[in-house]
């Protein structure tokens, strides 16, 4: 890429090596202060949930509530900043989401061809996958809270192993989302010519996201509709009548799923009322009325609680006979308002779009 | 779900409470923490202003300029390849300018002299930036003397001072005529500075741009796009780097705070001992704790933020004007506008909260699983 040579805006950037300066600023994309943030905080989360990680280990093999030894003291106390560590990583990983997709949007300008958040994350191998890794993380970390909390009420920590061993996918998450932050933006290059989102979900497209942008309206609308209307019922029946906990869990990590088709194939193209454009990170953007950041969290917050439902309601120990229903109610209540307030802002767009596709 | 508010609110009330008691200890730290975040918030703020302006700037220039390139440096361009460019397709007008830099001795610093493409001066008249305007003491009516490339001075007479509001760019511009400026730098006739072109249609840019290398391939053909790209990349690297200076006062800020923490006074250790015996558990005194660390961090976080955002929007930055707009002698006065950017919000408080948790959390947790019996002992 070129440098302006004491063009008549020179005076902005300073006089003098203009030239010389700013030959190696193209790639500093890590200068940003949201890519800033981003590293430490990943890097941050990485090694507390590293730390957790080890411990894990240990509990796993040295755990015994029998014995009142010293050791065993020791590591029921640390199980305080376990928990405590998972709890702030959690919290930590929404805001971190929302900056992530919030900076690749913004940085679109700074890639030749880009024009959303999908070209920059595509501006080198790293940003998909450090997406992917992102929200896999959210998950299983809203998961694992489930059974941290029910195992807590229960006298005798029921699901204190499971817990642990949940910890131990968490953990390398952690490390692999922090590893693959430092790759994306150490190797960002502004003068990549990266691709728009147009060739990822486009017509020409090929691969998987592609097939899911292809898939036609006739069959996506009615299954996205239907995954909705099965997983609320299903909701429905668990919260008046305290069955189907499990089927609903499973039905709202379905629905998550069908719901991301949904939006490539057919809501994103609503909103934007033009048949060929699929992409769903352009509904982040501010001329679609920030659509997406309406749309995401309440998918996210409705997903993450109905499967957190779905597990708690399949505890069967017999400590938390009480505990683990009144918990999976609660979290089922949560899931079923998120998803409905989902499916009628969905309902709302469709409606209000002048599309026919 | 009620209880667990209930329990919070509880939890908080104590934590206030203790904060309020602990005044004095706290005011350090309190301190330090808003000094973090006010520097942090400056700087970010700052440069993003810096950053708009530009864009804002750029937004009113040329698609593309070509510069005729020998031996690799930029050289005069006659006005023959002018027409050659406007033959090109997808060129909707192509037009040669006149710019060059001047250094004043008086002033010591480099002096802008262009020829405006519209309203031009009248012969041996001149327009003044106002900041040139400032410090040679200057209103219209007076005479601003210079001396020529051959060392011969030139007098202008100074017609009207610049508009203030684009004071970025006409800091140091003098704008002149036609004949002015050829006498004065000594370019004949037919000759020009760059070019500047319009494109018909701005999605086919890139191809124009191809095309004029292709037919003067001894020119450099630069975009507005390239333009903005490269401005976004200097301040976002001159913001980096009193980001990365400051980030060594984080980890000594995260360093006092992990050391605060730590250091429990015997008062508090027996305090948590009397509220174990009483009955709370590790997990109560640990929320507790982290409750206090959250209100501290909020509180910190508000007041630098705020206090940043006058320094910045109302008084100027002077701490960091000279790092991030550059070592300019002649550099302007101006307002940025306020702007409030919720995910610069964001990364702030991860990059100043967050160093500030990590150091407490361990310390805290200590404190939190401490003995009852044993403390009660000491």
């Amino acid at each position: 890429m070129l440098c302006i040579p004491n063009s008549p805006l020179a005076p902005l950037a300073g006089e003098g090596s203009f030239e010389s300066r700013c030959r190696d600023l193209h790639g500093k994309v890590i200068f940003q202060p949201a890519a800033l943030a981003l590293l430490l905080a990943s890097s941050l989360n990485a090694l507390g949930l590293a730390a957790a990680g080890l411990f894990a280990l240990r509990m796993l093999r040295h755990w015994n509530p029998d014995v009142g030894s010293e050791a065993q003291i020791a590591l029921e106390r640390r199980t305080h900043l376990v928990s405590t560590l998972v709890v702030l990583s959690l919290l930590l990983s929404l805001p971190m989401l929302a900056l992530f997709t919030h900076t690749a949007d913004a940085m679109a300008p700074f890639f030749a061809g880009a024009m959303c958040a999908v070209g920059s994350l595509k501006a080198n191998a790293w940003g998909l996958p450090a997406l992917a890794v992102m929200l896999a993380g959210f998950f299983l970390a809203a998961a694992w809270l489930v059974l941290h909390r029910l195992d807590t009420r229960g006298w005798d920590q029921p699901l204190l192993l499971a817990k642990y061993r949940l910890l131990l996918l968490l953990a390398p998450l952690a490390l692999a989302q922090a590893a693959l932050l430092w790759l994306y933006f150490g190797g960002l290059k502004a003068e990549v010519i990266t691709s728009c989102c147009g060739s990822l979900f486009g017509p020409a497209a090929t691969g998987a996201l592609a097939e899911l942008s292809a898939l036609p309206e006739t069959i996506a609308r009615p299954l996205f509709f239907l995954t909705l209307a099965l997983t609320l019922a299903a909701g429905t029946v668990f919260l008046v009548r305290g069955r189907l906990g499990r089927a609903f869990g499973m039905l709202a990590g379905l629905h998550f799923l069908v719901a991301l088709a949904a939006i490539v194939a057919f809501i994103a193209p609503h909103i934007y009322e033009q048949p060929h454009h699929h992409c769903p990170f352009c509904l982040l953007q501010a001329e679609h009325g920030y659509a997406g950041w309406l749309l995401y969290p309440l998918l996210f917050l409705g997903t993450a609680a109905g499967v957190g439902a779905g597990l708690a309601a399949g505890v069967r120990a017999a400590s938390l006979q009480a505990e683990a229903p009144r918990l999976a109610a609660a979290l089922a209540r949560i899931a079923v308002v998120a998803l409905a307030a989902f499916g009628a802002a969905v309902t709302f767009y469709l409606w209000r779009s002048n599309l026919v596709m | 779900m009620n209880t667990w508010i209930e329990r919070q609110r509880g939890l908080l009330d104590t934590t206030v409470a203790n904060l309020r008691r602990r005044k004095a200890r706290n005011l350090g730290l309190f301190m330090a923490y808003v000094l973090l975040v006010f520097l942090l918030a400056s700087v970010v703020l700052f440069g993003d202003g810096m950053r708009r302006e530009a864009r804002l700037l750029l937004e009113v220039a040329p698609e593309l300029v070509v510069q005729r390139l020998t031996a690799g440096r930029h050289d005069l361009m006659p006005a023959q390849w002018l027409e050659r460019i406007a033959g090109l397709r997808g060129v909707a007008a192509v037009e040669g300018r006149l710019w060059g830099y001047h250094h004043d001795a008086a002033v010591g610093a480099n002096l802008t002299l262009q020829v405006p493409k519209e309203a031009a001066p009248a012969a041996g008249r001149v327009h003044l930036g106002a900041t040139l305007a400032r410090l040679r003491g200057l209103a219209p009516g007076d005479v601003l003397s210079l001396r020529d490339h051959a060392g011969q001075p030139h007098a202008f007479v100074v017609e009207a001072l610049l508009d203030s509001r684009s004071e970025l760019v006409s800091a140091d511009l003098v704008l002149l005529c036609e004949a002015d400026f050829r006498a004065f730098f000594g370019i004949g006739a037919g000759l020009y500075t760059d070019a500047a072109l319009r494109v018909v249609n701005p999605l086919e840019t890139r191809t124009v741009a191809e095309k004029v290398l292709a037919r003067l391939p001894a020119t450099r053909v630069i975009s507005r796009e390239e333009m903005r790209r490269t401005y976004d990349a200097v301040f976002n690297w001159r913001q980096g780097l009193p980001l990365m200076v400051l980030s060594v006062l984080l980890a000594a800020f995260a360093l006092l705070a992990w050391d605060k923490a730590s250091g429990l006074s015997a008062e508090e250790r027996r305090e948590i001992g009397i509220l174990k015996a009483l009955g709370w558990d590790s997990g109560d005194v640990l929320a507790m704790k982290l409750w206090e660390g959250a209100l501290l961090s909020v509180l910190a976080f508000l007041l630098g933020y705020t206090l940043a955002w006058l320094h910045v929007y109302y008084a100027g930055a002077p701490l960091f004007e000279p790092v991030l707009k550059g070592w300019s002698v002649l550099y302007p006065r101006f307002a940025l506008a306020p702007e409030v950017d919720i995910s610069r919000i964001v990364s702030l408080a991860l990059l100043t909260v967050l160093p500030y948790v990590a150091a407490t959390l361990v310390p805290v947790w200590r404190a939190a699983t401490l003995d009852p019996d044993e403390v009660m002992r000491e």
